[in-house]
């Protein structure tokens, strides 16, 4: 290259003088450190939006447009009510008398009829009849009702919805946001904190502000139990194995093979092997936790025997060499000594391990643990793990995959949770690590 | 559940010979304890284990071989007869199983007596009355075969686990014995115990070999059951994907092609998106970057990789794809029909690639000897000239490596593009085309309500079988290359 450029140019000038060819290499040079500039741009761009998109779209799942009542029945009303043939539409008549002597009092004037009533707030009477079936004691005395607004007025709340895009339908008319500015006026509708939807159930797909996560939280717990409970030991086991005993020959290469290949084969393959042998060959329950924790186990198998192998061979040998020395026998030297130093590291690649399962989605599809079926918290342990549930990710998933827009801000609320326990598994991780480890 | 407390009785058998093992041998060595071989909670683990282990072993190997043996019998039960035209013995079996399900039920919930259960000559119109009266699910009603079948599987069932308790507990207190016996001051018992942990050890190692023998054994099965049910060759050549749903009846055309060309399609949109971004990334963090942009821009980075991919699926399918829209659909370019399409799913698997791109190479640019960096530097060259022409060439095989690593990602990728890309399966070039791939052909056909035995479901083996096939290709290729290189510079 230099002699090149002294044959055709004789050197004239100082160094102090840059000469065109120079220059324009320097500028190559400026490009090219611009270029990866731009690229890291780009991918940090990248993470803000996704972050900035997920928290937008996903913090007014947490408020939820509420009615807030203040009812009195009285034990003439209650008797009256019970012995009517259309028991809760009595009850929904008192409520609306209610309403209406509520926005008197206020000084406003809006009319409405009870079918508006309906459209805003669903059935009311069989809430307010179960409400005070199951409390007697409460007849006679004021009680405050917190009703949740149906789905379109709470988008409307939200701005999700507006007086121009909506349609007039059975779920809502146009009409009826005068009642919802008169009453959101009266300070009768309010946006309050949506307590359902952190320790709620699912709802029907044509009810997404009833939807709630909390049982699919519960259900992704106890898979992580099972997560936790098998590939922790299993791990660290095959890790022991592998680093400390293993001798040189065609099975120790064969385990290794099979690690590092099971580290990249796709979710998906594991949840048809989880279809296929735990539910078609062994009879498991489907859609139940402790098959999903037993896929998920696994998946994480690898992470979790890659990151202790690196953390048992971080122990030196002197360690062990002093064990053998006063005596130890290679058993104890790993159990009492190498073991014990080495546990941070593995905690940490445990930890990081589970998140990794507690964000898995596809397998859990192909197990039944999508669709409608985190209805119910499950009844004691054991109900816990073989009982049909969903998982958090499942559950975005089913969410995602409805076709009412109201449940799309639920999916993105779900992801806000699952991105949170994500989040502190992670910074628990990373404490572990900057408290424990040690650097020899 | 009774399984549960045979579990726990077969512990507690197994720690009352530990503790029994243990004060016998402490009372057999007398006040000095070094005339023992071993410390005195060997001899109590050599017992506990004796007792324990054989007998898990065998209550699980029993769990596993009942269904087999109890299956066998009952099918044998059922005549050719009672087993209709679109039917099949495995249908048939299914039924005998939900309907002893449902006898148990309904004796559970006091519906029927165990006696009337187990009465042979049941009516059974009365019985299919009160099965669904007890919440069972039965399809329809019951047939005398199928009842009989159903009774003989809950007989030999519970016979089954009640033979299978004792031999349990029976083979748990032999064990226990035989360890208790051999407890003396001069038995080696460290030395036997430390036997049985190594091979608990190898036994946990083998589990690994174990996951990939149920994959594959589960993939060929099912596959070759497919491909009895459906000519191989239309699977592999055919170019039109249209299963028919289960109950509608027709045939089904299952031709893998447009399945493969919406994976390749998606996946090369996605790395055309991740190569060069996560590349000169790499390059800018290992080359140019001071130590406090890399320590905050590395980590930054990779939590795009930490994110789960159903928070990705969800962004394709919200926020890119509307964007989308915006821009190339019917008001812009007029190129895009709707949101899901190969260029959103493409896109944002694009996204989560970058820091499998980025962090592959660092690590591979970063094992290149800083001697030849110092040699061109030397020579003259500037720093830009010095990666390109020295640093890049030398990473060239491993850079490749990662290259393929991050496409058997894409092709396995299933969330994404179950959101994102869309349902329609076709041969088309347009990337803002709505295609679908074969991992989300897999879920579409595993998580319908076909039955298990139709080719439709079965389909998604097969190609499970091809995804498995192409992405260990892949990753062998891609962890040979870069095991290749890396021996170059050691």
């Amino acid at each position: 290259m230099t002699d090149a450029s002294m044959d055709s140019a004789p050197v004239q000038g100082s160094l102090t003088t840059v000469d065109a060819r120079t220059r324009k290499r320097n500028a190559a040079e400026k490009r090219f450190k611009a270029y990866g500039l731009v690229a890291i741009m780009i991918g940090l761009f990248f993470l803000v939006v996704l972050a900035v998109s997920i928290l937008r779209s996903g913090i007014p799942a947490f408020t939820q447009a509420e009615v807030r009542v203040e009812f009195t029945l009285t034990q003439e009303q209650f008797d009256e009510a019970e012995s009517q043939m259309l028991k809760t539409k009595a009850y929904e008549n008192l409520f609306i008398a209610a309403l209406q002597s509520q926005l008197e009092e206020r000084g406003l004037e809006v009319s409405f009829d009870p079918a508006a009533i309906e459209r805003l707030l669903g059935k009311t009477g069989s809430t307010i009849r179960e409400h005070f079936r199951e409390n007697p004691n409460q007849i006679g005395t004021p009680v405050f009702f917190n009703l949740a607004a149906s789905s379109r007025v709470d988008g409307y709340f939200k701005g999700r919805v507006t007086r121009d895009t909506l349609v007039d339908s059975r779920f809502l008319e146009v009409s009826d946001l005068d009642l919802v500015d008169a009453l959101a006026d009266a300070g009768i509708i309010v946006s309050a904190f949506n307590w359902n939807f952190i320790t709620g159930s699912d709802s029907g797909v044509d009810n997404p502000g009833g939807a709630g996560i909390g049982v699919s939280v519960i259900g992704s717990f106890f898979m992580m139990l099972v997560v936790l409970a098998l590939s922790l030991p299993i791990g660290v086991a095959t890790s022991i194995y592998l680093e400390e005993f293993a001798p040189q020959n065609w099975f120790t290469d064969l385990i290794e093979v099979n690690i590092s290949n099971l580290a990249a084969v796709p979710s998906i393959v594991f949840g048809i092997l989880g279809l296929a042998v735990f539910i078609q060959f062994m009879h498991l329950p489907q859609s139940a936790p402790l098959v999903g924790g037993l896929v998920l186990t696994l998946m994480t198998l690898p992470t979790i025997i890659i990151s202790t192998r690196a953390s048992l061979k971080a122990v030196p040998p002197s360690i062990r060499e002093a064990a053998l020395g006063v005596g130890a026998s290679k058993m104890q030297t790993v159990f009492h000594h190498v073991l014990p130093l080495a546990a941070p590291g593995i905690l940490t690649g445990t930890i990081i391990g589970l998140a990794q399962a507690l964000g898995e989605t596809a397998p859990l599809l192909l197990i039944g643990m999508v669709g409608f079926i985190a209805r119910a918290y499950p009844e004691g342990v054991v109900s816990g793990f073989i009982d049909p549930n969903s998982a958090m990710p499942a559950q975005i998933y089913t969410w995602a995959a409805r076709a009412d827009a109201g449940f799309y801000e639920k999916a993105w609320g779900g992801i806000i949770i699952l991105l949170i326990f994500l989040l502190t598994m992670n910074i628990i991780a990373i404490i572990l690590r900057r408290r424990f480890e040690r650097r020899w | 559940m009774p399984l549960l407390w045979l579990f726990l009785l077969v512990l507690a058998i197994a720690a009352g010979a530990f503790v029994f093992a243990r004060t016998r041998v402490l009372a057999l060595s007398g006040q000095d304890r070094r005339t023992l071989h071993s410390l005195p909670i060997y001899y109590g683990s050599n017992a506990a284990m004796k007792s324990a282990i054989p007998a898990l072993l065998v209550l699980v190997l029993w769990l596993l071989a009942q269904p087999f043996y109890v299956n066998n019998s009952v099918s044998g039960m059922i005549p050719d007869s009672a087993i209709g035209d679109s039917s099949s013995r495995s249908l048939v079996l299914a039924e005998v199983r939900r309907a002893a399900d449902g006898l148990d039920l309904a004796v559970a919930t006091g519906q029927m007596t165990e006696a009337a259960a187990r009465d042979t000559q049941a009516d059974i119109s009365d019985v299919t009355d009160r099965l669904s009266e007890a919440g069972a699910i039965v399809t329809s009603q019951i047939t005398q075969p199928v009842l009989n079948a159903a009774q003989q599987y809950r007989v030999l069932n519970s016979a089954g686990y009640r033979i299978m308790s004792v031999v349990v507990l029976l083979i748990a207190a032999a064990g226990a014995l035989w360890g208790i016996r051999e407890t003396k001051p001069d038995f080696r018992a460290r030395n036997v115990v430390e036997q049985g942990v190594r091979a608990l050890l190898i036994a946990a190692a083998s589990i690994a070999i174990l996951t990939t023998l149920g994959i594959v054994l589960s993939l060929v099965f099912n596959t070759i059951e497919f491909f009895r049910l459906y000519p191989a060759s239309e699977f592999f050549f055919g170019t039109n994907w249209a299963p028919s749903f289960s109950g509608r009846g027709g045939a089904s055309d299952l031709g893998i092609l447009p399945l493969l060309w919406g994976t390749f399609y998606i996946s090369i949109v996605a790395l055309i998106v991740a190569v060069p971004i996560g590349l000169f990334a790499a390059i800018y963090l290992s080359e140019y970057a001071g130590p406090k942009v890399r320590a905050f821009a590395k980590p930054m980075l990779e939590v795009l990789a930490g994110i789960p991919t159903i928070v990705y699926g969800l962004f394709a399918l919200l926020t890119v794809g509307p964007l989308l829209v915006q821009v190339f659909g019917d008001d812009g370019l007029g190129w895009m029909q709707a949101g899901t399409a190969v260029m959103t799913a493409g896109l944002v698997m694009g996204i989560m690639l970058i820091p499998f791109v980025s962090s592959l190479s660092d690590d591979i640019i970063n094992a290149v000897p800083q001697a030849m960096r110092d040699g061109s530097y030397g020579l003259g060259a500037t720093q830009s000239e010095t990666i390109r022409q020295v640093v890049l060439p030398a990473a060239l095989p491993g850079i490749v490596g990662a290259i393929l690593l991050a496409a058997s990602r894409a092709i396995g990728e299933t969330m994404i593009v179950v959101l994102g890309a869309g349902a329609a399966a076709r041969l088309s070039l347009n990337p803002f085309d709505a295609m679908t791939t074969v991992t989300a052909k897999i879920v579409s056909q595993l998580t319908g309500d076909s039955d298990f035995a139709s080719p439709e479901a079965l389909v998604a083996f097969a190609l499970g079988m091809t995804l498995f096939v192409i992405t260990l290709g892949l990753n062998v290729l891609a962890l040979y290359i870069v095991r290749k290189y890396r021996e170059q510079y050691e």
